[in-house]
């Protein structure tokens, strides 16, 4: 038997914003259903690793591969990267659900709506089969009662759990998250954390920006701290947050329970 | 007051409003299209096209219309050139000008009005989009085109008013349209005022019932604008 093959890998991802440098050399395997939080404070550059695994931003160097298939890049003729095949990227896209700090559900689509547009559109699948597996899955996020809801008329926690059910709706091998609670009240917070422990629980395989130490450490088969572009530690949460060699993630960690 | 004269004049006015409509129609359809091509050439990155938008857009906006219908009846049929070409003949004839000249103008306004709404469309939504592995025409097609719609219609609407008003200048290039019969009559019977004001009614008439079309499709279109009521 072939050893499996990982869920995603990236291979030194390398990024810059002009003189910036914000990633040099960002490794990872996911293996099928780890659980992985990236974390780090802001300018680590954990985000920007998150949206150059799909690509939202143009990572300048490295190798993505999802499920075997690796995203061919080439240069441009002023040295800088792009990928070779525009709708091997919206595959790959396809593949790997991401829910964002902001939500951002289509405006003028209700709940239902929004989560079988992808399905329908991009893969193709029939309607019915579409809007059967939508209502299971805003079952299991809790919003069976809204699904005839527009995003404006939900809460903040509403629209993030209709925005995950909106990414599993893709069936997608890996889930990423950037920083899905941060733009939350408090209160909300809870909420979401539930459904994303929930998704750990069954299985999925999980890339997850936060700073929520407790779902790091609790839920997590695997932490990674980014520092200045750099892994600057990495292991199973119960190691890490016992006592880490790394100076700077004691420091964070201490800072970030403040 | 003399009812019999009203009515008279009134159906004489009635009368012109289909040249009137066709005019507004066809420039204001024509003008979509072209305004379409325009706002792409502005927002496509290529420097020379979008050069060429701008200067279309601070052309069309910022001379008279009036000019504008003066130069294609007139100034473009005393070019000897422009007579032994295959478009005189559409150009020899009245109304083709008409609509051609306000399609031209229209559509540097209906640019910046989509333009404009391209802009208001959020970022967050397009990105989600793109990282639900949507290529860029389905992009466009399902999600940027029905927000920033959604966005352009109140402008939009303003803009087929002002179009139904300015369609009154093509009284002034021989064409028999709502005014210029309204001015015949004026001329004729000498009746100073009852003609105009009749006339203005009819434009109002027809704008009050553009504006409210436009309102219920905005409303119709967009239900996530309004509260909910549970």
């Amino acid at each position: 038997m072939p050893a499996e093959t990982p869920a995603l890998t990236v291979d030194k991802m390398h990024k810059s914003f002009g003189q910036l440098e914000v990633l040099k050399g960002v490794s990872l395997t996911a293996n099928d259903g780890d659980v992985i939080s990236i974390l780090g404070s802001s300018g680590s550059g954990k985000s920007t690793f998150l949206r150059c695994i799909n690509l939202l931003e143009t990572p300048d160097k490295g190798v993505v591969t999802v499920a075997g298939e690796t995203i061919t890049m080439r240069h441009r003729r002023d040295g800088r990267a792009e990928p070779a095949d525009r709708r091997q990227v919206d595959r790959i896209r396809s593949e790997l659900g991401m829910v964002f700090q902001s939500f951002n559900l289509w405006s003028h689509l209700t709940v239902l709506e929004n989560l079988i547009e992808a399905p329908v559109h991009v893969q193709k699948r029939p309607r019915a089969e579409c809007v059967e597996e939508a209502r299971a899955l805003l079952a299991k996020v809790g919003m069976s009662e809204r699904e005839t809801y527009y995003p404006a008329h939900l809460s903040g926690g509403q629209q993030q759990r209709a925005a995950i059910a909106r990414a599993l709706a893709m069936r997608p091998k890996v889930m990423l998250f950037d920083e899905p609670t941060s733009a939350l009240d408090p209160e909300l917070v809870g909420e979401v954390l539930r459904v994303m422990r929930a998704l750990a629980e069954e299985g999925r395989t999980m890339l997850v920006v936060t700073h929520e130490m407790g779902f790091a450490r609790d839920v997590s088969s695997r932490v990674m701290f980014l520092h200045h572009g750099l892994v600057e530690a990495e292991g199973p949460p119960q190691e890490l947050f016992s006592g880490s060699t790394s100076e700077r993630f004691r420091q964070f960690i201490s800072k970030e329970r403040g | 007051m003399d009812f019999d004269f009203i009515s008279k004049t009134f159906v004489r006015l009635l009368a012109a409003l289909p040249l009137t409509l066709s005019v507004w129609f066809l420039s204001v359809v024509l003008g979509g299209f072209i305004a379409a091509g325009v706002t792409w050439m502005r927002v496509s990155g290529v420097k020379p096209l979008e050069l060429f938008a701008r200067a279309y857009i601070l052309v069309f906006r910022g001379t008279p219309l009036l000019i504008q219908l003066f130069v294609v009846y007139y100034g473009l049929a005393s070019l000897p050139a422009v007579r032994a070409s295959f478009a005189w003949g559409f150009l020899r004839d009245a109304f083709n000008c008409a609509a051609l000249s306000l399609a031209l103008c229209t559509a540097a306004y209906q640019a910046e009005i989509f333009r404009g709404a391209l802009l208001a469309v959020p970022h967050g939504q397009v990105e989600a989009a793109r990282a639900c592995g949507m290529s860029r025409l389905l992009l466009f097609r399902r999600v940027i085109f029905p927000i920033a719609l959604r966005y352009a219609l109140p402008a939009y609407s303003t803009e087929m008013i002002s179009m139904v008003k300015a369609t009154a200048l093509v009284s002034l290039i021989t064409l028999w349209d709502v005014l210029s019969v309204a001015l015949k009559i004026r001329n004729d019977t000498l009746v100073t005022y009852l003609p105009l004001i009749l006339a203005g009614a009819i434009y109002f008439a027809v704008n009050y019932i553009i504006g409210a079309g436009l309102l219920a499709l905005e409303r119709r279109l967009s239900p996530h604008l309004k509260p909910r009521l549970t």
